[in-house]
């Protein structure tokens, strides 16, 4: 069995398409991360909610479920009527604005999370089929790749979510099946030109088995694309998750969604701005700091994928 | 090129078959259809009188064959919910999703190409920045967000605009402007790479280097090869256009066809959602196909068949 240089640790060297590459360690990468200010700041943001998500019920003033109709569309705690009990006010139910946001962000990030692993799963396990058999396999798997691509995404999910109904773990796997095809070209790619490489052949001569060999030497190098590919896919995961739920046809009460938020507060806009402002607000802000921390990381992992700047 | 439009149209029909074959596996595949073809207070009467009408007693891929030439006729079923034939219905309501898209594609063009340019050209100055900071804002935010929030400031508290409906140009602003700009978030960073290529090329430098005045090397030489691009760039973003109108609608209750497939799925009207999601797919592979068109049509290095 040939001995192939293992995937080392992090600062030593790696062949990679036959160009030597240093992989930068941890304190070089936060160094490189300081360097660029949206990256930092994207980090931040996304360490942030990462935070608010986990510790919710420590976060969180009130049970986000809470109805008080007393208390209804209260404004902020810095305008006129607000009060410090309720930070952010109350929505239309006389719910606490602010645990609602912090709960919010769980769902976000179960969503965002969830969705890209589904998606990065399905293209994994596709590309790899695609790769290795070639021809009929990876002609049927890639002409359907490209009728995904043909078909408007929002329009897949919500015929789905149609037939069966709203929920949080069918969200994650419907968002997740429109994303397959990227990381499906990643892998194939990664596949087809492991496989024409000179050590393979060698090695399959001798007897060893294809699979094993192909999968250690395909896995590092994809991994950094995956990365890459995922920055994006939970931004607009995120975005999807949040205009299912507006719609309706994403996450239900008692479930806190910041699009399902906006919807509730988009009737009482002319009296009670903040019902709907804030939850757009959190989404904003959050979908930012993950398009920085994923530009970043593709200029650090990637920089041939990296656009001219 | 008349066999090149042929060879694209014949094209057609195996993706409309895979999209009937998913709506139908779809439909089927979650218990009895006739559960989804009528409201909850049906009587056992109408449920049976539906399931002979469509056959649901057959065997599946005869009830396939039926479904199938059921939509070649036109047949989509009946609304339960309107009390009409559900295509046209859908049909009834493409105009005015038309407006809707055209205005914005409008918009987004006339916002994205002139930012795009200025953003390459004056590269890494704070134009350059501002510009692309506005673009990704905009890529983050949700359109329904700024929708929402856009009628607040316009149309409550400065009542320039209606808050919703469809009419006059004064109706169609608000929504339009919604959209195109979600759009031109995305265009403008597409364009301003696009045209940072185009300015590093070789026959960009010999035409600085022939002393030409810097106004005439870009908005003569680099324009005219950026512009190319633009009508993919514009093609690439309908997809986006589709799903950005079914919720524009929706927030400004505009009467397309966005809203109508919203509310059909809402209201579980299973026979709307499909012819809705008929013609979308068809209007999406039309236009797909014509944007190729026009492309190969502007770019005289490529041929038809190649």
């Amino acid at each position: 069995m040939s001995r192939e240089l293992e995937p080392a640790a992090a600062g030593d060297m790696l062949l990679k398409d036959g160009i030597a590459a240093r992989r930068p360690g941890y304190r070089q990468l936060l160094r490189q991360l300081w360097k660029s200010k949206t990256g930092t700041v994207g980090a931040i943001i996304v360490l942030a909610t990462v935070i608010v998500a986990v510790f919710a019920p420590l976060i969180a003033t009130h049970d986000p479920a809470a109805l008080d109709p007393l208390l209804r569309l209260k404004p902020p705690s810095w305008m006129d009527g607000g009060s410090d009990a309720h930070l952010l006010g109350t929505d239309n139910l006389g719910r606490d604005i602010f645990s609602r946001l912090v709960y919010g962000a769980r769902v976000s990030l179960i969503v965002g999370i969830g969705a890209v692993a589904v998606s990065g799963l399905m293209g994994a396990v596709l590309g790899l089929l695609a790769g290795y058999y070639d021809r009929w396999i990876s002609m049927i798997i890639m002409r359907t790749a490209d009728a995904f691509l043909a078909i408007p995404s929002i329009l897949l999910m919500l015929v789905v979510l149609a037939v069966v109904g709203p929920g949080l773990t069918t969200l994650i796997f419907v968002i997740g099946l429109t994303n397959w095809v990227s990381y499906a070209r990643v892998v194939r790619g990664e596949v087809l030109s492991v496989k024409e490489r000179d050590f393979v052949k060698a090695a399959r001569s001798v007897g060893a088995r294809s699979g094993r060999i192909m999968l250690r030497h395909i896995l590092p190098n994809v991994v950094s694309s995956f990365i890459v590919l995922s920055g994006l896919n939970v931004a607009t995961t995120i975005l999807m998750e949040a205009s299912l739920s507006f719609l309706g046809l994403g996450i239900k009460p008692p479930d806190v969604s910041w699009g399902g938020m906006l919807s509730d507060g988009r009737q009482y806009i002319a009296t009670s701005w903040w019902v709907a402002a804030l939850p757009g607000a959190a989404i904003t802000v959050t979908v930012l700091g993950v398009i920085f921390l994923g530009d970043w990381l593709r200029d650090v992992l990637d920089p041939r994928m990296k656009t001219k700047d | 090129m008349g066999k090149y439009i042929f060879r694209m149209a014949l094209q057609i029909v195996p993706v409309l078959f895979l999209i009937s074959l998913i709506v139908f596996v779809l439909v089927h595949i979650t218990g009895d259809p006739v559960n989804l073809m009528l409201p909850e207070t049906a009587t056992e009467a109408d449920r049976e009188a539906l399931r002979a009408a469509w056959g649901l007693d057959r065997p599946l891929y005869e009830q396939y064959a039926t479904f199938l030439g059921n939509v070649v006729q036109g047949n989509f079923g009946t609304s339960f919910h309107y009390g009409e034939e559900a295509l046209p219905l859908v049909l009834e309501r493409l105009p005015a999703s038309f407006e809707l898209a055209a205005a914005s594609m409008l918009i987004a063009v006339v916002l994205a190409v002139p930012l795009g340019i200025i953003s390459a050209v004056k590269r890494n100055t704070v134009l350059d920045l501002l510009i692309s900071g506005l673009a990704v804002i905009g890529k983050a935010m949700p359109n329904f967000w700024m929708g929402i929030m856009l009628i607040l400031i316009f149309s409550v508290q400065l009542g320039y605009f209606p808050v919703s409906g469809r009419g006059g140009l004064e109706h169609l602003a608000l929504p339009a402007f919604t959209l195109g700009v979600g759009l031109a978030a995305q265009m403008t960073r597409l364009i301003r790479s696009n045209m940072l290529e185009i300015l590093n090329q070789d026959y960009i430098r010999t035409a600085r280097s022939k002393g030409l005045v810097e106004a005439i090397v870009v908005g003569k030489h680099a324009l005219r090869n950026g512009m190319i691009p633009v009508v993919t760039i514009m093609g690439l973003q309908f997809t986006s256009l589709i799903g950005g109108t079914l919720v524009t609608e929706t927030v400004f209750a505009w009467p397309g066809l966005g809203q109508l497939l919203v509310t059909a799925i809402n209201t579980r009207d299973m026979a709307i959602v499909q012819a809705a999601v008929f013609i979308i797919a068809i209007t999406v592979i039309i236009t797909n196909l014509i944007t190729d068109l026009i492309y190969r049509l502007l770019d005289p290095r490529i041929k038809y068949n190649s």
